[in-house]
């Protein structure tokens, strides 16, 4: 962690970056960081207990500015940025990567290839947490699906944490946003609550890399990430990827291949 | 102001007439591992020990969606149905905090600023509020910072403080709570003449609301909004559960010939909310909403409507994703 | 004595307008007859589906729903087939997770030429739909207000 304090000094004050991202410590656990200078990359904190995905800011011009910025990355910030590379929203030239890995060594990435070495090696796999519930999901029926998303969705109150805090969610006119035609109903209701989710959950398909920010940044506890995360899980081997691996070969909903398969039309 | 003495039995006995007499009776409960307000009919299903709930009550007098009016097409005539106030039930809100149920002046200030808002004022007169005393308290509360106390009696209609024999100290406010008690007045036994505050967390004030008016009266172009903010997602969960927050967006259900006009809730956490049909946006940048949020809460409110826009519940530091906490925010201001 | 009233369930078809609808069309010249519970919706083409609208369409009132285009490889435009079933393999699977009922929603390819695929399509999605009953679960809650239910009453 000193090393990844003193390196990320070092870049703000020879003037490689003008921006280091990374965590500090916060009111119950880290919380994001912005160095602007080498007097507050000594805030800086990287451990275990770091969660936040901070890729969701880096496609955000007004914070990261015009000229080069670093960010320290978790596994999970990795496979976003990652995905935001595959996606076109980040360019090699503009973004250096800090992390330490498992032995402690600090470690520098700049081109995607690299990180996607370096990622490889971690498994993507269910928490307890997600295990626990998911399980709980996956032994229901139908109708008690039904009733166990119907309860979570009369608690979402249409806040879009969990849009503001998705990575992939960097549309500057979300769908949300279009009131001709109004897709999507900005007041909540259960049904209309559902078709939001139902409609994040698709627009993420191929892309979703199961960081679990939206579930965390959800203000009364429902479990949406679980949604993402499963949909995630069934879609790898339909369309061909290694969930939380992204590969520069398209998108999931925007390619096709001919042996497609599926069981349920006639 | 009357302060009387209720019995554990009392209060189960008090709690089951207020049920009975058909008044609909919200109250914490434990629900998926957080606490929410629900509907409750036993004095059973009321959580115990907690600091705070995760939403605030503000939805029993300013509910997530509303109709405004409905309205009707039919061969170039339209039929209006507008709301109408005698719909609101009978509600009473049990064991809400005081700092909740200090919220409702500022809320009640906003709607009545211009205009007398009648759905809000009808919701307000059919509600009453039972407040129970803090004996605990987190990091996040600062209550006494922004006028209040964990024994605050602003917006109750009656507060209980819990006594060690399960019993309570019941301080009847307004006329609303002695309707209430009227339900059960056998139950009401003559004040025994325990000290209140002792059963009261103490909460010592972390600045004094004067000095940040004065400070945030010359910081409007300061650079500290820009720091605050950087880390904001733009999320507006503190909106949604914060009891004073109430922006609201106007929004059309259309089918057909047929639609309702409903009012939802809103923040001007997010960007789209001052976003001009021109594309101009005048809070453009997430620092420009983060100043607002601050100035309307600390300096627009109490110059405009002469009360401070925050109770100090700390919802939205506990609330928020990346730990933008209030209280920090105001204390280091306090402090430049 | 009482006949007891059939549940004649309100079906609603999307289909492409180069295949499917031409099929139906056949199916009418060919006079041959099927069930009238379907309401069909002519796109250009099954890629041009938003998923959402079969949502919608439950939210107001339909029991049951068909998708239809052209086989793949005979889609009008080359690929929108190919993308629609990419997006319905998805959907579907989300949808069943959710709880939703994904045994009300048919997905078939019916070709210009296939007349009497169309109306065994009919046939056989309203008797289907008639087995399963209204699908008042989602119909419950599809006012998009909240109701009574959400404060614990129900």
């Amino acid at each position: 962690m000193e090393k990844l304090r003193e390196r990320a000094a070092a870049i703000l004050a020879d003037g490689t970056v003008s921006l280091v991202i990374g965590y500090e410590e916060g009111t119950k656990r880290p919380r994001p960081l912005f160095c602007h200078d080498g007097e507050s990359a000594r805030k800086l904190i990287f451990d275990s207990r770091c969660f936040h995905n901070l890729a969701v800011y880096l496609t955000k011009k007004e914070l990261v500015g015009n000229g080069r910025f670093a960010v320290t990355a978790t596994i999970s910030t990795l496979r976003s940025i990652m995905q935001l590379y595959v996606e076109n929203q980040l360019s090699e030239d503009k973004l250096l990567i800090l992390t330490v890995d498992l032995s402690g060594t600090l470690r520098e990435f700049v081109t995607f290839d690299e990180i996607s070495a370096y990622v490889e090696q971690f498994e993507l796999k269910r928490g307890e947490r997600e295990q626990e519930i998911l399980t709980r999901i996956e032994g229901m029926t139908r109708e008690e699906r039904w009733k166990f998303w119907q309860e979570e969705m009369s608690h979402c109150f249409k806040c879009y944490a969990c849009r503001s805090a998705c990575p992939l969610c960097y549309c500057t006119k979300c769908v949300v946003e279009v009131n001709r035609p109004q897709w999507i109903n900005p007041w909540p209701a259960p049904v209309a609550n559902m078709e939001w989710h139902i409609n994040r959950a698709m627009h993420m398909v191929g892309r979703c890399t199961a960081c679990g920010a939206c579930g965390d940044a959800c203000p009364v506890g429902i479990p949406i990430d679980l949604i993402t995360r499963k949909m995630m899980e069934d879609m790898a081997p339909e369309f061909g990827y290694i969930p939380g691996l992204p590969v520069k070969k398209g998108n999931a909903l925007s390619t096709w291949k001919l042996d497609d398969r599926e069981q349920f039309i006639r | 102001m009357e302060t009387k003495y209720i019995s554990k039995s009392g209060i189960e006995q008090w709690f089951k007439s207020i049920v009975d007499s058909g008044k609909r009776v919200y109250a914490p409960v434990n629900s998926r591992d957080q606490i929410e307000f629900k509907r409750v009919k036993n004095l059973s299903e009321v959580a115990d020990e907690y600091v705070q709930t995760t939403q605030s009550i503000k939805a029993s007098v300013y509910p997530k969606a509303e109709v405004l009016f409905s309205y009707e097409k039919e061969h170039g005539k339209v039929h209006l149905t507008d709301f109408n106030p005698d719909s609101i039930p009978e509600t009473v809100l049990w064991k809400v905090h005081p700092c909740d149920a200090a919220g409702f002046k500022p809320l009640s200030a906003i709607f009545n600023w211009d205009s007398p808002d009648k759905l809000h004022n009808a919701h307000v007169q059919k509600t009453s509020v039972i407040s129970f005393s803090c004996a605990m308290a987190d990091e996040s509360c600062f209550c006494t910072s922004v006028n209040g106390s964990p024994g605050n009696l602003a917006g109750s209609d009656i507060q209980l403080t819990m006594l060690p024999d399960g019993g309570a100290i019941a301080e009847i406010v307004t006329p609303k709570g002695e309707a209430l008690v009227a339900l059960s007045p056998t139950v009401f036994e003559a004040d025994k003449g325990e000290d209140k505050t002792k059963y009261l967390v103490d909460l010592p004030a972390r600045f004094s609301l004067e000095e940040v008016n004065a400070k945030l009266n010359k910081a409007f172009n300061s650079t500290v909004w820009k720091e605050q903010s950087e880390r904001c997602i733009g999320c507006g969960a503190c909106a949604f559960v914060c009891p004073t927050c109430a922006c609201f967006d106007i929004q059309e259900d259309v089918h057909g010939s047929t639609g309702r006009r409903i009012r939802c809730w809103d923040a001007c956490g997010f960007g789209l909310c001052t976003l001009h049909t021109s594309g101009h946006n005048p809070r453009e940048h997430q620092s420009q909403r983060w100043r607002q949020r601050l100035l309307h809460k600390f300096s627009y409110m109490p110059a405009r409507l002469n009360v401070v826009g925050c109770t100090g519940c700390g919802r939205c530091s506990r609330a928020c994703p990346v730990d933008m906490n209030i209280l920090e925010h105001i204390t280091s201001i306090a402090a430049q | 004595m009482s006949s007891e009233e059939i549940f004649e369930p309100k079906i609603v078809a999307f289909v492409c307008n180069w295949c499917t609808y031409a099929g139906a069309d056949l199916t009418g010249t060919s006079r041959l007859k099927y069930a009238t519970n379907v309401k069909i919706v002519r796109f250009p083409c099954t890629g041009r589906i938003d998923f959402l609208l079969l949502l919608k369409s439950f939210a107001q009132g339909a029991d049951g729903i068909i998708v239809s285009g052209c086989h793949p490889n005979d889609c009008h435009y080359t690929s929108g087939n190919f993308h629609a079933r990419r997006r319905w393999i998805a959907f579907r699977s989300i949808l069943d997770m959710m709880g939703v009922d994904v045994r009300r929603v048919q997905y078939s390819w019916v070709s210009a030429a296939e007349g009497s695929k169309w109306a065994d399509l009919v046939n056989n999605t309203v008797a289907d739909i008639r087995a399963l009953g209204p699908y008042t679960d989602y119909q419950k809650v599809a006012d998009y207000l909240e109701k009574e239910v959400q404060d614990g009453e129900a």
